[in-house]
Order: C-alpha cells, then sequence, then structure tokens
C-alpha cells in the first residue's frame, strides 16, 4: 500500500477477484497510489509505465501540470496527480512513476507515487461514487469505487481527468492572471 | 496554362497509377474468387480516371470509362457475374483507358473507333446481366454468324467476296486466278494478315480496305482459315484475312499502300507484292517493318489447324495474347507511348514526415552524445570522438538529403501569377510585363505552400499601386508597360523572395498623412523614410483613393506580413520615388528545423528563433531607465527599447532580475518593434527540430512550438511577438500605457485600435 511496496505491476488478479465478479463485463484496472490513496484507471487506457524523468516546466498553468518530457520524439505534458486533487506538489524521486495514457488522440502522462496493482473488476463490483460536495472533490473525474480486500480504490474517468476544456479552463484563467 | 498542364500531368501520373492497380486487380479476378476489396478498388481506380479526365474535358475518356465503370458497378453489385471472358474483355478495357490516356496525354486524337469493340463487349455484359439484349447485337455476332449483308452494301469489302471465299475454300481452290494484267495498269496484290487482336487496338480493317479501294479498283478476298467453329468464337478477336488485288494506276506507289497500313505494321502481316497475286495460303512470311521482334504469341502465326480453337480459348487470350500484345500495342499508337516513364514516384506525405521525424530524432540523440563526450577527458577516446565527428556529418547530410525530398521548385507558386498579372492589368488598364526569376530555386513544400497568398497580394499590390498607368509612363519617360519582377534565390540558408516593379515608388508624404488621417499616426510624428515605407503593413491602413477589387481595403499588405511571419520570414519593403519599390520576402527553407538562440533562465532552457534575435548585449546600469508602472526600458543603439523580463512573463524562479547582470537579447517581432528580452544566459546557437506543443497538450501563450535539446530534454521554442502581448498585459495599466512604453520606433505613436486587431491576429494564427 505504501509508494514503496510495488513499483513494477503485481498481477495478482486470482487472489483479488470478488466474488460475482466472473460475468463477462469484467475490465482490468492499473491501480497505483498517491500517498494513502489508491486509484485506478482502466489498463486499456494506459500505454506504458515509465521512471521519472526530470519535466521542462510550462509557463503559466496551474502547478498540477507539471511540465512536459520527451517521449521518445513526442512531447507530452505530464499532470501531478496529487496537486491535481489538491495535496500539494509531488516531490518526486527515482521511485516515482509516470503512467503514459491514451486520451482520446493525446498522450499524456499521470505523475504517481507507485504502480499498485492490475485488478480484474467486474462491472457490477463497481459503486457509485457518493455524493460528495463538488467543491470538495472533483466527482466527474471519478467513475466509482471498489473495494479490493479492504482497500479502496478510486476508479477514474480518464477522459473526463484530462478532458481538454478543464485543462485549458484553468490554465486560461492563470495565463490571465497578471504575472 | 503551364498551370493547367502541370495538372495534367499529376492526373496522368495518377492514372497511370491506377490504371497498374485495375490491372493488377483485375488479373487476380477469378470465377468464383471474388475479392469484394479488390473489385472496388478498381472501380475506384477507373471512377477516378474519368473523374479527372472529365475535369480536363477528356470526353472520348470519360465516356469510354463510364462504360468501363458501368460494368465494375455491375459486378460490385453481384449483377455480372465474373467470368474469364469477362476478365479478358475488362483487362482490355484497361488497356484501350490506358491508350486513351496517352492520347489525352499526348493531345492527339485517338483514332476513331478505338474504343467501339470494347464498348460492345462491355455492353454485352451489361446486356446479359439484365434484360434480355434489346440493342443489335455487335456486329461482329451477326457477322460470324453470317448475317451481314452481301458486299454490294458492304463498301469496304470486309467480308470481300465472303461467299465466293467459303466457297474456295470448300472447292479447296484458289479463289480467283491471277488474270493478265490490264494495259496501263500495275496489279498490287496485298496479303493482309491482321493479328487476332487488332480491334483491341481500335484499328479497324474497314477503313483499310476502304482506303485501298480509292486507290483502284480492289477485289477483296476474305480468308476465314481461321475462323473458329461459332461455338469457340471469340467476337473481341479478329479471325479474318484478307487478299486484296487492286489494279492500280501506275502513280500508284509502294509508299501510298504502305501508308494504309501504318497504324497496324506491328499488328499484322502484310505482303504487298506487284504483278503478280500470291497463292491464296500463305507461309507465314513475317513482314514486319518497325519491329521485327515483337514477342508474338503464337497463336497469332497463322497455323491454319491449331489457330481455328486457339484465339478463342480465353486462357489463351489472358495468358498469352493479352499480355505481350499488349506491350507491342502500346509501342506503334504512332508516337512512343513505351510505358510512362517513371523517374519519379509518388509518396504519402505521412511517410516523409516520419521519415523527417526519424531523422530528427537522429539529430538529437547524436547531440545528446556529442553532450556526453564532452565531460571525457580530453586527448583520449580519439578514435571515438573521430567516428563521432562522422556521424555528424553524416547525420547532417541525411538530414539534408531527406528535407530535400519535401522540397519544391516555387514556380508551381510562380507560375501561377501570370494570369493575376493579366487580370490584375486587365482591371487597372494598366500596361505590365511580369519577368521572373529563380523559379527553379526549392523549398519546402508547406513553405511553397503558404507562399502563394503573400505572393497574390504583393503582386496586385505592385501592379494597383506601385505602376503608373501608361498615360502617366510615357510622360515620365518610361516605357509604357511597367514591369514587375518576381525573383527567388537561396540566400544564407534562406529562400528570399522579391517583388519588383518599375513604378512610381511609395508616395511618402501620402502614406504618412493616410497615415494620420486614420490615426495610425500620431500627427506630427517624425518618422524616417523607413519607418513610412513599413506603414504599409499596418492593419487597416491604405493609400489607395478608392477601394477598388483589386486593393484599397487596407487588408493587403498586413496579411502578406501576418502570413509571411506565421511562416517564420520576414518582409522588408526598399523603394525609391519614380523608380519603383522592391518587396524583399526572407523565409525558412523548412518549417521543420529552426535555427535557434538556446537561452537559459533560472533552471529553464528557451529557444529563440534566430531570425527574431537582433543582438544581445549586456546593459550599463546608466542605459537602463524605469518607467511608469515599474516598466523598464533601456537604451540601445540610440533607441528607447522596452525590456521584458522573461521568468517575470513565465513564473521562473532562481532567475537573474537585474539586467545588468544577466543579458539582454533585442528581439525584433515581424513587424519591426522591438523588445528587450531579459535572460539569464545564451547559451549557443543550434539548429533544433521543431515539435508540435498542440499535439499531445495545446497552444501557450509566448510559446511557438517545442523542442528537445542534445540532453533530451524539452525545450520551448519562444515566439516574441507573443511575449510582446503577454508583456503588455502584464504592464498592469492597459494597452495605451504598454505602448507608450516604446516597444518599437513608431510606436509611440500607435493608438491602440492597431493593437487590438493586432491581438487579435495572434489568436487566429
Amino acid at each position: 500500500m505504501s509508494s514503496s511496496t510495488a513499483i513494477a505491476p503485481v498481477s495478482s488478479r486470482t487472489d483479488l477477484q470478488p466474488a460475482g465478479a466472473a460475468n463477462g463485463s469484467e475490465e482490468q484496472y492499473v491501480t497505483f497510489t498517491v500517498g494513502s490513496e489508491e486509484y485506478g484507471v482502466n489498463i486499456l487506457a494506459v500505454r506504458e509505465i515509465r521512471g521519472w524523468t526530470p519535466e521542462s516546466r510550462l509557463p503559466n498553468l496551474p502547478d498540477y501540470v507539471r511540465g512536459v518530457i520527451n517521449l521518445r520524439g513526442i512531447i507530452i505534458p505530464i499532470f501531478d496527480l496529487r496537486a491535481r486533487f489538491g495535496g500539494g506538489l509531488t516531490q518526486v524521486t527515482k521511485r516515482h512513476v509516470v503512467v503514459v495514457m491514451q486520451v482520446g488522440e493525446r498522450t499524456r502522462g499521470i505523475l504517481v507515487d507507485a504502480i499498485s496493482d492490475i485488478l480484474a473488476i467486474g462491472h457490477d463490483a463497481i459503486k457509485p461514487p457518493p455524493d460528495v460536495d463538488s467543491g470538495l472533490v472533483d466527482a466527474e473525474y471519478l467513475s466509482g469505487l471498489y473495494t479490493a480486500e479492504n482497500r479502496m480504490v478510486t476508479l477514474l474517468n480518464v477522459g473526463k481527468l484530462f478532458a481538454g476544456e478543464h485543462v485549458d479552463q484553468d490554465a486560461t484563467r492563470a495565463a490571465l492572471e497578471p504575472t | 496554362m503551364d498551370d493547367l498542364s502541370r495538372f495534367k500531368q499529376t492526373y496522368f501520373d495518377e492514372s497511370a497509377e491506377l490504371l497498374a492497380v485495375a490491372e493488377a486487380g483485375l488479373l487476380r479476378l477469378a470465377p468464383g474468387d471474388i475479392d469484394m476489396d479488390e473489385v472496388n478498388a478498381i472501380f475506384r481506380a477507373v471512377h477516378s480516371i474519368k473523374g479527372g479526365g472529365g475535369a480536363f474535358g477528356f470526353n472520348d475518356l470519360v465516356a469510354f470509362a463510364h462504360e468501363f465503370e458501368t460494368v465494375m458497378d455491375g459486378v460490385r453489385n453481384a449483377e455480372i457475374p465474373v467470368s474469364t471472358e469477362l476478365v479478358d474483355t475488362l483487362i482490355r478495357a484497361n488497356d484501350v483507358l490506358a491508350r486513351l490516356l496517352a492520347h489525352a496525354a499526348d493531345e492527339t486524337e485517338a483514332p476513331a473507333g478505338t474504343t467501339d469493340d470494347t464498348v460492345a463487349a462491355l455492353r454485352r455484359f451489361l446486356d446479359r446481366s439484365g434484360e434480355p439484349a434489346d440493342e443489335a447485337p455487335p456486329a461482329a455476332i451477326q457477322a460470324a454468324a453470317g448475317f451481314y449483308p452481301d458486299d454490294e452494301d458492304d463498301e469496304a469489302g470486309i467480308f470481300g467476296d465472303a461467299l465466293a471465299a467459303i466457297q474456295a475454300a470448300r472447292d479447296d481452290q484458289p479463289a480467283r486466278a491471277a488474270g493478265p494484267v490490264p494495259e496501263g495498269k500495275v496489279r498490287w496484290t496485298i496479303v493482309f494478315r491482321p493479328k487476332a487482336e487488332l480491334l483491341l487496338s481500335g484499328n479497324e480493317p474497314t477503313y483499310m480496305l476502304r482506303a485501298l479501294r480509292r486507290l483502284g479498283e480492289a477485289e477483296v478476298i476474305c480468308h476465314l482459315d481461321r475462323l473458329p467453329p461459332l461455338r469457340d468464337l471469340d467476337a473481341e478477336l479478329l479471325h479474318l484475312s484478307w487478299t486484296v488485288t487492286l489494279l492500280a494506276d501506275p502513280q500508284v506507289n509502294r509508299a501510298q499502300i504502305d501508308d494504309v497500313f501504318e497504324f497496324v505494321a506491328d499488328d499484322c502481316d502484310i505482303r504487298i507484292s506487284a504483278e503478280a497475286p500470291p497463292p491464296a495460303i500463305i507461309v507465314p512470311a513475317l513482314i514486319a517493318p518497325v519491329e521485327p521482334v515483337t514477342p508474338a504469341p503464337a497463336v497469332n502465326l497463322p497455323e491454319p489447324v491449331a489457330s481455328a480453337a486457339a484465339p478463342a480459348t480465353p486462357a489463351a487470350t489472358t495468358s498469352g495474347a493479352a499480355k505481350p500484345g499488349d506491350g507491342a500495342r502500346r509501342t506503334n499508337g504512332g508516337t512512343d507511348h513505351a510505358g510512362p516513364a517513371t523517374h519519379t514516384i509518388r509518396v504519402d506525405l505521412d511517410k516523409i514526415d516520419r521519415l523527417v521525424n526519424m531523422v530528427g530524432e537522429m539529430v538529437i540523440t547524436q547531440a545528446m552524445i556529442a553532450e556526453h563526450l564532452r565531460d571525457l577527458p580530453p586527448g583520449q577516446f580519439q578514435e571515438l570522438l573521430e567516428g563521432l565527428e562522422g556521424l555528424a556529418q553524416h547525420t547532417r547530410e541525411l538530414r539534408e538529403s531527406v528535407m530535400s525530398i519535401r522540397a519544391q521548385p516555387v514556380s508551381s507558386v510562380f507560375s501561377r501569377m501570370p494570369r493575376l498579372v493579366r487580370e490584375c492589368a486587365a482591371v487597372t488598364g494598366k500596361e505590365v510585363m511580369l519577368v521572373t526569376t529563380g523559379e527553379t530555386t526549392e523549398v519546402d513544400k508547406t513553405v511553397v505552400e503558404n507562399l502563394v497568398d503573400p505572393l497574390t497580394h504583393m503582386i496586385r499590390n505592385s501592379i494597383d499601386h506601385g505602376l503608373e498607368g501608361p498615360e502617366e509612363r510615357e510622360r515620365v519617360g518610361k516605357p509604357r508597360a511597367g514591369t514587375v519582377h518576381l525573383s527567388a534565390a537561396h540566400r544564407s540558408g534562406r529562400i528570399v523572395i522579391e517583388v519588383t516593379d518599375d513604378g512610381r515608388g511609395i508616395n511618402r508624404a501620402k502614406v504618412l498623412s493616410k497615415a494620420i488621417e486614420k490615426g495610425l499616426v500620431q500627427p506630427g510624428a517624425s518618422l524616417s523614410d523607413e519607418e513610412i515605407d513599413h506603414l504599409i503593413f499596418l492593419p487597416g491602413f491604405s493609400t489607395a483613393d478608392q477601394v477598388s477589387n483589386l486593393s484599397g481595403r487596407g487588408v493587403g499588405m498586413d496579411v502578406v506580413r501576418r502570413n509571411i511571419s506565421s511562416l517564420g520570414g520576414r518582409i522588408g519593403v526598399y523603394s525609391t520615388p519614380g523608380e519603383g519599390s522592391r518587396f524583399v520576402l526572407s523565409l525558412p527553407l523548412t518549417l521543420a528545423v529552426l535555427d535557434g538562440m538556446v537561452i537559459s533562465v533560472g533552471e529553464e532552457r528557451f529557444v529563440l528563433p534566430l531570425t527574431n534575435i537582433v543582438e544581445s548585449l549586456r546593459p550599463k546600469p546608466a542605459d537602463l531607465h524605469g518607467l511608469v508602472n515599474k516598466c523598464d526600458v533601456m537604451m540601445a543603439r540610440g533607441e528607447y527599447v522596452r525590456l521584458v523580463h522573461l521568468h517575470r512573463l513565465f513564473g521562473i524562479p532562481k532567475a537573474i532580475d537585474d539586467a545588468t547582470k544577466g543579458l539582454v537579447v533585442l528581439v525584433e517581432t515581424e513587424d519591426g518593434s522591438r523588445l528587450g528580452l531579459v535572460v539569464d544566459e545564451v547559451l549557443g546557437q543550434q539548429q533544433v527540430v521543431i515539435k508540435s506543443l498542440e499535439s499531445n497538450f495545446r497552444r501557450l501563450d509566448g510559446v511557438a512550438a517545442a523542442t528537445i535539446l542534445g540532453d533530451g530534454r524539452v525545450a520551448l521554442i519562444l515566439d516574441v511577438a507573443g511575449l510582446r502581448e503577454m508583456s503588455r498585459h502584464g504592464s498592469g495599466t492597459g494597452a495605451g500605457n504598454g505602448n507608450a512604453s516604446g516597444s518599437t520606433p513608431p510606436s509611440p505613436s500607435l493608438p491602440a485600435p492597431a493593437d487590438k486587431s493586432d491581438q487579435r491576429q495572434r489568436q487566429t494564427v
């Protein structure tokens, strides 16, 4: 559970399958930790997982847009998931991991503490996110909650998490503020 | 005109490929094994040829392609069953299409009847597929069935004395004995044995026989010995041969007879002899005057026994007759259509872009290795360093070659201009001569594409504003016709395009008064000649007293400047009153790499396009002046230049704030306004590969693009004009104040409206 437990993905599907997850609509999720929380994204969106490389900063953007890196010749932005959820900027070390994801046409990376697991989750086992104050939690980024053993895994809607508008609106606001 | 022919050439190139596609598809098409993708591909190929042909008005070709296409459509909809016969016909139709294209390319008329037989054959499939044939069956079938009217109506005697010949054949005796040659006549005996495919190449024996008849008194004997049984008859092929006995006047010479067969000489055996008629059955004595070594398939040789069945065997026609015959036919159209010469290949632009990208990666990797090796102790690893030197050399050459693939001569743009000049001259009533030089200068495809609009505006401007009318020109002692000179040349890694006219030059007094009148310049501002000339690039500026169709709306030259600057180029104007003006465009050769200066601010590095940089300097404290609202101004070379602290603009920590401790890079935007960028350090000049930031993220203010430096890190390429905009917002108290701070020499007099529109442009670019 802590960031030091697993950097490489561990396939532990068999022992983690909850009862009733054996129906046809089962999907695999890559889970990772940010602090003490565990998040999951659909494995189909994940292009690769790579170690942290220093980013180049982009000017006048919210802090969760850490910057851009060179991914074999293409330039992709890196988002700090901790900062995105209001936890402040991640103090990166070599053990931090970037999950490179394909969202629509675009390739983006999110900075997380560590990869935790790969889970096969049946559609039925996903519980809707509780009705929380949208001012506190960006509920639209959440696609559901899942309980693996005693951990709660927050499943993220990758499309919404990186929906261009959100990033751009924030960024535009930031850019328009006098420097 | 030239323009159209270029498109035509593209059309022919494409058509040649499409024909190959269709042929390959047809050859794979076999009964019982129908790949619908293949069928669709053939259909599309034919359809594309037809479509393009229609655009150029090749009516024959379009009509024929339509027939072809209709049958393919039938095949596609499974209305027409695929038979070997169908495939043969389609392959032949493809050949006919090729020949029609060749004629269209030569701008010659295809011989009449080129398509008739194939069209008939194609229609037969349609008839079979649909209702019972309601149109008359093709003539060949009738003829074979023996219904063809006899030779009284058959003027040409294509079937000659067919019945007599049949009779003769039955009686197994020569059809006609050679009589004595009448007085004052020459008797020519012409044995005309066409190859079976003669009809396919659109030649019509009827015409030849008719032509012979015109030369004298002809008796035509038709030989039916190769005629297969009706069951095996392939009506597409010619099974007949003729012996013509021609009683002609002595002045008819051999050449005249040869002329008749000129176009079919390769497709038939002809024996022409004077005086004595040959025996009715001829031992094949091949007289092939042009092409003795035609790979003629065996079935074409008159072999009375075998030939009865062979020509009609579909397999034989596909594998044997159609292909080599195809080659032979192409060469005999009178001119050389020896297949399209393929000195060029057409490559998908994506593939080239990928190649360009890969080479870009290589350049980066190579720079990276070089950077690491710099840290090695000197004196050691000499061979490694030499090897790296070689690698660098090759990489550079590789990049240049790859870039040259994308390069195109500017002639494709220049060639559009004569027409424009003519139109402008007609509208303005001026006499204009366009001279172009350097059309072969090559520049990247993307640059070429983006040159059209600016050049159009510039030439219009030159004709409308620069050149005088003919009377006025005569009055001042110039030739009536004005000259507009359009030239292109490579100069120090950039392409320089000049539009020069010998007109009246820029009327500075008028420009200045107009600019003041339009509020673009404050009254009483003193501007240098050069500055006045450059006013014409301001948005909303126009000196034309009347708005004409051509120009005068004041959008022309600022659009030019905007387009050019979006390409990373610059534009300048030089004018001498009474002698003319010269507009000089300078553009990068490619939009894929950029000459940049790497600078550092705090821990970040940025690339400034070299074209924007005027100089870099470290100011003395005495050069710096504070202006209201903390805006710093620096005196550089006698001008006040506004300072922009990059780290403030971009919020970069740990950067040098004091310009006297860091460096000021004096940059100039495309409109000539200057700015002093305060940076920490200038690291050096480098060619960088331009990478898109937008493809995975989005556009950022003040950032043109990104690149990857030698250490693999990303660096942003700065957009100087964008930085200027940002710094105006940043200066707090509004654009007017920002302007007053002196970002550009004439700008103290530039009021806000110009800036607003300028800002709008930036967003749309």
